[in-house]
């Protein structure tokens, strides 16, 4: 390589840099613009030019948000039934799968072929049968009602067996020789030795738990029972048409899974690629 | 090394028991309820009347099917390529930095796919608000007419798609970062030393390289929009649902709204159909093109 091919390199490729830049920066303005507005005073917000900082800052609207509302209420179903979703979903998936990769049992392959028929069935297509089911256990506007039909998840089940498959014999065939019991290898070996994984995909799967919206919505028509995904966009009275009230309602939906994305970064990418059925 | 075998299928059964019971009472028993109640005349809730293949041959002359089915469709080619193409840009961007700024610049641009749906139409509905949106002020400085985008059926779908891909673009760069990785440096050394343009070295070696993660991209898309449902839900709010009615939203409607459960059901397994042939098509697909290699 010339001089003068190295400079022009780092010439483009500088320009490259700031264009990416300055195109992440626009990319997250929307949720910048939404914050801003959400901390203006009402009057600000309607303003007929555009302002990048408030001229007052004010909290009233989340003041509101926390007591004139039931967000309160929403944001307590919302973390109960994310919570219940994630440790039913990953207890019962890392069972199964523990299961699929370690043991030899009659009816290995049909409990293989359920899976991978739950992959190709959209839960979107059963909310009728769903919903007809949980009028039947008497339980629509109710927490185990929201959580249920929430636990398909046959791809973490994979993961599992793909984690576990990957633990070497040795550690099995040593403990068996200790005369250590099924119920310690899977234990003290295989979920010990597996709890990166094990962390990564609950911080994904309470994020998917407490994003979900069309399940939700369906399964509770009590305001009280709502979660705060639902709460904030359907019960229409609870903020008016007050654009900042609606908007800090918004900020403290999203603010639980921003800021789970921003501390557990990492762990979040890795376990979204696993979902794809990519290494990470 | 003796197995007992007794007991280990014993400890087998007790793992997978809580697995199985979950599966089959919301899995199982519902999707075969859903092929029974397909061929009923039924209400939302109570028992029906058998009734053929009725369900099913009103579908064809059905007005709002014909929409939905076309929406869907539509919404598809909104999303799915462009979408790919997209977060594969971005990706190409990101993959360049390092350090502090990727990981700054990879989190902007994950951030909105952590997001909930509604938390996203209360953004984009902001940001377009017909009078106080930025993005207004943003066409009166240029001297364009104000768009009352989610009220017009032209703007509708194209808006939703845009919002859509502006939220989900996070999942695909992720793959497409992890496919860039896997890529080996000493190739593009080589094609450095060669000389070779920018272009010839994307042509040539990133995209071919790269084309199985694009595949899995646009298979995971193209299943994701099909069963579109949420931010089409929330932005017709107030506005022309009956426009706007994309698959999913017809099964709520035909079932939540006019309460008719087995019209609503043989909307869900058309839908069905459609999701498990695409599926069976790129599973051929991605074996046949394994096989060539």
């Amino acid at each position: 390589m010339t001089p003068t091919t190295i400079k022009r390199i780092n010439w483009v490729g500088g320009i490259f840099t700031v264009f990416t830049v300055i195109c992440a920066i626009l990319w997250a303005f929307p949720i910048y613009w939404g914050i801003i507005s959400s901390i203006k005073p009402e009057d600000e917000v309607i303003r007929p030019y555009i302002e990048l900082w408030p001229e007052t800052l004010t909290f009233e609207h989340y003041w509101f948000a926390l007591t004139e509302t039931q967000i309160g209420t929403w944001y307590i179903n919302s973390i109960v039934t994310a919570v219940g979703v994630t440790v039913l979903t990953v207890s019962t998936s890392l069972f199964a799968g523990y299961a699929i990769s370690q043991l030899r049992f009659p009816g290995r392959t049909a409990l293989w072929w359920l899976i991978l028929a739950s992959f190709m069935v959209p839960t979107q297509v059963l909310i009728v049968n769903h919903f007809v089911l949980m009028a039947d256990l008497k339980m629509l506007n109710s927490w185990a009602g929201i959580i249920l039909p929430q636990l398909i998840h046959p791809v973490i089940i994979i993961v599992y067996k793909q984690f576990f498959d990957q633990v070497p014999k040795d550690f099995r065939e040593a403990a068996a020789m200790d005369n250590a019991s099924e119920w310690d290898i899977l234990f003290k070996i295989y979920i010990p030795m597996n709890w990166g994984v094990t962390t990564a995909l609950s911080i994904v799967i309470f994020i998917w738990a407490w994003n979900a919206f069309l399940w939700p919505f369906l399964a509770v028509t009590k305001t009280e029972m709502m979660t705060i995904t639902v709460g904030i966009t359907q019960v229409f009275d609870a903020f008016g048409v007050y654009y900042a009230r609606q908007l800090s309602a918004a900020v403290l939906a999203g603010f639980p899974v921003a800021l789970a994305y921003l501390l557990f970064q990492r762990r979040v990418t890795q376990a979204i690629t696993l979902s794809a059925g990519i290494k990470g | 090394m003796l197995r007992n075998a007794k007991r280990e299928t014993l400890i087998a059964y007790i793992l997978i028991a809580p697995f199985v019971a979950i599966y089959g009472l919301i899995f199982v028993y519902p999707t075969i309820d859903l092929f029974f109640l397909s061929f009923q005349d039924a209400p939302l809730i109570g028992p029906g009347e058998f009734a053929g293949t009725e369900n099913y041959e009103r579908l064809p002359r059905d007005r709002r099917f014909g929409t939905a089915f076309w929406n869907t469709a539509y919404f598809v080619a909104l999303t799915v390529i462009p979408g790919t193409l997209v977060a594969l840009a971005i990706s190409m961007g990101v993959t360049r930095l390092s350090g502090r700024v990727q990981a700054l610049v990879l989190s902007l641009f994950f951030l909105p796919y952590i997001l909930p749906v509604s938390v996203v139409f209360r953004l984009w509905d902001w940001t377009l608000n017909f009078q106080f949106g930025i993005a207004m002020h943003l066409l009166d400085i240029f001297g364009l007419d104000r768009i009352p985008i989610f009220k017009t059926t032209t703007w509708f779908m194209p808006a939703v798609a845009f919002v859509t891909i502006w939220w989900t673009c996070g999942f695909s760069i992720l793959l497409f970062l992890a496919g860039l990785r896997a890529i080996p440096k000493e190739i593009y050394e080589a094609a450095a030393l060669d000389n070779t343009s920018r272009w010839r070295m994307f042509r040539h070696v990133t995209w071919p390289l790269l084309w199985p993660v694009t595949g899995l991209v646009l298979t995971i898309q193209l299943i994701l929009q099909l069963k579109i449902f949420d931010q089409v839900y929330l932005f017709s709010q107030g506005g022309r649902p009956n426009d706007n009615l994309v698959m999913v939203y017809y099964i709520f409607q035909r079932a939540f709204v006019n309460n008719q459960g087995g019209r609503a059901a043989a909307i869900a397994v058309v839908l069905f159909i459609m999701v498990i042939i695409i599926s069976v098509l790129n599973f051929q697909l991605m074996r046949f093109s394994e096989r060539r290699k």
